[in-house]
């Protein structure tokens, strides 16, 4: 696959300025219902501080952590399959699903699976899977990846879902009302949930000391399906551990208030044992991060509970879409955690940030993403993954700036050719000149001035 | 108190007039400054662009030009950042590094007047609608003012000089701290979103009246002037030492 | 050597340096007078609807209101049998595919958030709360904590198959943000406080 780019993805989105207004408008609304709701909470800020304490404590004792969750899940009768990375993932699913002889599944909302490709894998094989959260149907009928981790088709205007619904759904056309569609939605996937023997689920908390893992949703598909099926899958990356079940009380404070400004997702529904007569299989999965937890730098990045407060911030982000990152998990967040599984077709996303540092103070678990997106790119370019003209030009900066007396000469040619022949900057090869005025030239610099009038 | 003024290197070649108002104002609160002429620049436009193994040629320069002061004093958030999270000597050992005694005495302009100089009083009168644009690296870098992501109690260190300036009138914004979208060579390494986002702060303003757009960094506001000439807009963006030392 | 050991050699090799974990007892808030009236108000916020009832005379007299005879209602408390299925067991959860309320008894809720907690023993099959089109959960009105750190120190080392924190109705606003009722699980919720106090003649 061709390298992609953000940038030149971003431009194409740009392309359309309304659209881009509205995609800003709708994410900024979210980080305000964010705020709104971190301010009815007096303590917000040491919720923070202490749910970042807990994920540091569980990234240094990780491999302590994942053994007595196995240890106690298995005793729960929770089947405990690892994977080392998204190719043995899949394997294990299918694997599962050919010994019940089962083809068909529904799937509630799982990044991971996104990130392993699960549907593309089982799809090759002959499987059936439904995503069953309203916003990932929707993308799994437009054929398109989710564009959020929690907001999945934000992207898509209610026509467009409309139109999409009445192509796959036969609901009539024209009609955009998003009552109408969600109840369609609702019986198109009862069906789903009634007729299929499977259910795959995320995981959004696997608790170590108690071998239960923690399933959060506003829809109730996670539960509409597992409740139903013979055989209950979920997935979970390995950093996805709490230690004890009572740091759900902090978790579960901040989750859904960071990423959709309510107070708590309408289940929260805690798995412990499978049901009388049910499989219940979690499935532990590696895909690079035990990489990332040895680099000390970015380790961090390990703690995120996916709540995509990140994304709603990002000036970035809201303006260039979730797609111009061309990865499972988009935004800042993923900006951070994508180079790790491969530098050279991620080599883009640390360089799409202004490095505002917003990112870095929504986050609940408090990591530093903006100062890991700067220690990324030192890392990219010293690894060769920098554009060659990129390198010359910053070769070309180095040498003018560490010599006074060169940069005094390049500042006044620079100025001379401004002033008195405006056409060689003022033009379509200057990216600046695009879409801003050149600034006004001055008849001296500060330096010259000084010299003059001070010295 | 000897202060060494550092003046980034695109304010020195084009707009020394920022540069002027920094030292008038500096002088006028009594500081005895001198502005060393071999300086160039920080070394951040490298750094931010992965280049930071590049910038030992403009941190030595820095080291050499600057050491010798009781402050430094820099009219950029974002240089200053820069300089106090990043410059280092070439010598490897950190005790003995006089970029270390550095970062603690260099300071961006407004903070070393409401924190070092505890200035109470502005002789200077602007009146006229400015809206105020919080420069991210100063604001979330070096806490100039409190930002709207963290729930703690507001203050700003920019706005409490401006008020001090006679008939000013700092207008409200929709988005109080959103960034501008000039973030160094990503203003023209992802020219689109740059844009689109300068064009959305600066519609912020022009909705609320503003006919002067001020702050700490003149990256931030070039970028913003950019849109705002390219638009044929009667509003002008001045760095908010040009306003502090506008004359009565 | 298998993955499971592959992954476990290389995360103990790669684990940062031992940090402790922090205490978790919140700040000391302000003591909140009615925690019911919190609790009310948060979840009718979030699309539910409560009632402080006398007794279980009451919570029948209601749901008669709302409910005609040709609807399936399903309940494990026997005080509903006069209008309920009162079950403590089905063969297989599909068979409450048409169910259109569902009563059952929450261990306690939580004020800063609306949600009840309500575990597999109280549900009769794990599916009903979900499947049912509308559910009713009912507590007692001192059975309230203020927020989730309560909850799980009221929750303890339980042990549960399954338990779940239901928050008002189903939603989603997946589409442009418009918020809708009723996703995939119950399109309403109704929460019945017990106050034995409270006079037979009031309720809320």
């Amino acid at each position: 696959m061709s390298k992609q780019d953000h940038a030149a993805l971003a431009d194409e989105f740009n392309k359309d300025e309304p659209r881009v207004d509205w995609h800003d408008k709708t994410l900024w609304f979210v980080r305000e219902k964010r705020d709104k709701a971190a301010q009815k909470v007096p303590e917000w800020e040491w919720l923070r501080d202490t749910a970042s304490k807990i994920k540091d404590n569980v990234l240094s004792n990780l491999s302590e952590y994942l053994t007595l969750f196995e240890e106690q899940a298995t005793r729960n009768g929770i089947v405990v399959h690892w994977a080392a990375d998204a190719k043995e993932h899949n394997e294990i699913v299918y694997g599962l699903l050919q010994r019940h002889k089962i083809d068909m599944m529904v799937k509630s909302k799982s990044m991971l699976t996104e990130e392993c490709h699960l549907n593309e894998f089982l799809k090759e094989k002959g499987l059936d899977v439904v995503d069953t959260d309203l916003g990932e149907r929707v993308v799994q009928l437009a054929g398109e990846p989710p564009s959020h981790i929690v907001l999945p088709c934000i992207h898509k205007k209610k026509e467009e879902i409309g139109e999409i619904f009445h192509e796959h759904l036969g609901t009539p056309a024209g009609n955009a009302d998003p009552q109408f569609l969600t109840h369609a939605a609702r019986l198109h996937l009862r069906e789903k949930f009634l007729t299929r023997r499977a259910a795959l689920t995320g995981v959004n908390f696997a608790i170590a000391e108690t071998g239960e893992f923690v399933v959060c949703t506003n829809e109730g598909n996670a539960d509409m399906g597992a409740h139903l099926a013979e055989i209950h899958i979920a997935c979970m990356g390995i950093e996805k551990l709490i230690p004890q079940r009572k740091h759900l009380g902090v978790f579960l404070r901040l989750l859904t208030r960071s990423a959709t400004g309510q107070p708590i997702t309408t289940y929260s529904s805690h798995f412990k044992r499978p049901r009388p007569g049910q499989e219940m299989h979690i499935v532990i999965v590696d895909n690079g991060r035990s990489i990332q937890l040895g680099r000390k730098d970015f380790r961090n990045s390990l703690k995120c509970i996916r709540c995509a407060a990140c994304f709603n911030t990002c000036p970035v982000y809201r303006r260039s879409g979730g797609h111009s990152y061309h990865t499972a998990v988009a935004g800042p967040i993923g900006s951070i955690l994508s180079p790790n599984l491969d530098m050279k077709q991620y080599s883009d996303l640390p360089f799409a940030s202004t490095l505002c540092g917003s990112c870095s103070n929504v986050c609940p678990v408090k990591i530093d993403i903006h100062e890991q997106l700067y220690r990324w790119r030192q890392v990219i370019v010293q690894e060769g993954y920098a554009p060659a003209g990129k390198k010359l030009a910053m070769k070309t900066m180095n040498w003018v700036l560490s010599n006074p007396s060169v940069y005094h000469t390049a500042g006044k040619a620079g100025r001379f050719f401004m002033l008195n022949a405006p056409f060689t900057v003022n033009n379509r090869l200057n990216p600046w000149w695009k879409g801003r005025d050149m600034p006004e030239v001055p008849k001296e610099s500060f330096g010259q001035w000084y010299k003059k009038n001070r010295k | 108190m000897r202060v060494g003024l550092f003046i980034p290197c695109y304010v020195d070649q084009l707009y020394p007039q920022v540069a002027i108002a920094t030292l008038n104002l500096l002088e006028k609160y009594g500081c005895d400054v001198d502005y060393p002429a071999d300086q160039t620049c920080c070394g951040q436009p490298m750094a931010n662009s992965g280049f930071e193994h590049l910038t030992q040629g403009c941190n030595d320069l820095f080291i050499k030009n600057f050491a010798g002061y009781d402050y430094i004093v820099c009219p950029s958030g974002s240089c200053t950042l820069h300089i106090k999270d990043h410059l280092h000597g070439s010598h490897g050992q950190e005790a003995a590094d006089p970029a270390m005694g550095i970062r603690k005495k260099i300071y961006e302009l407004v903070e070393f007047l409401t924190d070092i100089l505890k200035v109470e009083n502005i002789e200077a009168s602007f009146p006229h609608k400015v809206g105020l644009h919080q420069s991210c690296h100063g604001q979330r870098g070096l806490k100039l003012a409190q930002m709207s992501e963290l729930m703690a109690p507001p203050f700003s260190k920019p706005e409490k000089l401006l008020k001090m300036v006679k008939g000013i009138q700092l207008i409200d914004l929709a988005r109080k701290d959103e960034c501008c979208g000039f973030g160094g060579t990503f203003c023209v390494a992802e020219e689109a979103v740059s844009v689109k986002m300068g064009k959305d702060r600066v519609a912020d303003h022009l909705h609320h009246g503003a006919e002067y757009i001020t702050g700490a960094d003149m990256s931030c506001l070039m970028h913003m002037e950019g849109i705002l000439r390219r638009q044929k807009s009667t509003v002008q963006v001045k760095h908010i030492a040009e306003i502090l030392d506008s004359k009565e | 050597m298998s993955s499971r050991d592959k992954i476990l050699a290389t995360i103990k090799n790669n684990q940062p340096d031992q940090r402790d974990l922090p205490a978790i007892t919140p700040p000391a808030a302000g003591s909140l007078s009615d925690l019911s009236r919190q609790f009310i108000e948060v979840l009718e916020g979030i699309g539910g609807r409560a009632y402080i009832v006398s007794g279980w005379q009451r919570i029948a007299t209601i749901l008669k209101e709302q409910y005609t005879n040709t609807h399936r209602i399903v309940s494990t408390c026997p005080e509903l049998s006069g209008l309920a299925e009162v079950s403590q067991h089905y063969e297989d959860p599909h068979t409450l595919e048409n169910v259109e309320l569902a009563v059952l008894e929450a261990h306690f809720a939580v004020a800063e958030n609306g949600a009840c907690w309500i575990t597999e023993e109280k549900m009769i099959e794990r599916v009903l709360p979900f499947i049912a089109q509308n559910l009713a959960l009912v507590l007692r009105r001192k059975d309230i904590v203020p927020n989730m750190y309560e909850a799980y120190e009221r929750i303890a080392g339980a042990e549960y198959g399954f338990g779940a924190f239901i928050a008002g109705p189903s939603k989603t606003a997946d589409i442009e943000q418009s918020l809708v009722l009723g996703a995939h699980g119950p399109k309403s919720m109704t929460v019945f406080l017990l106050d034995e106090e409270m006079s037979d003649a009031g309720y809320y």
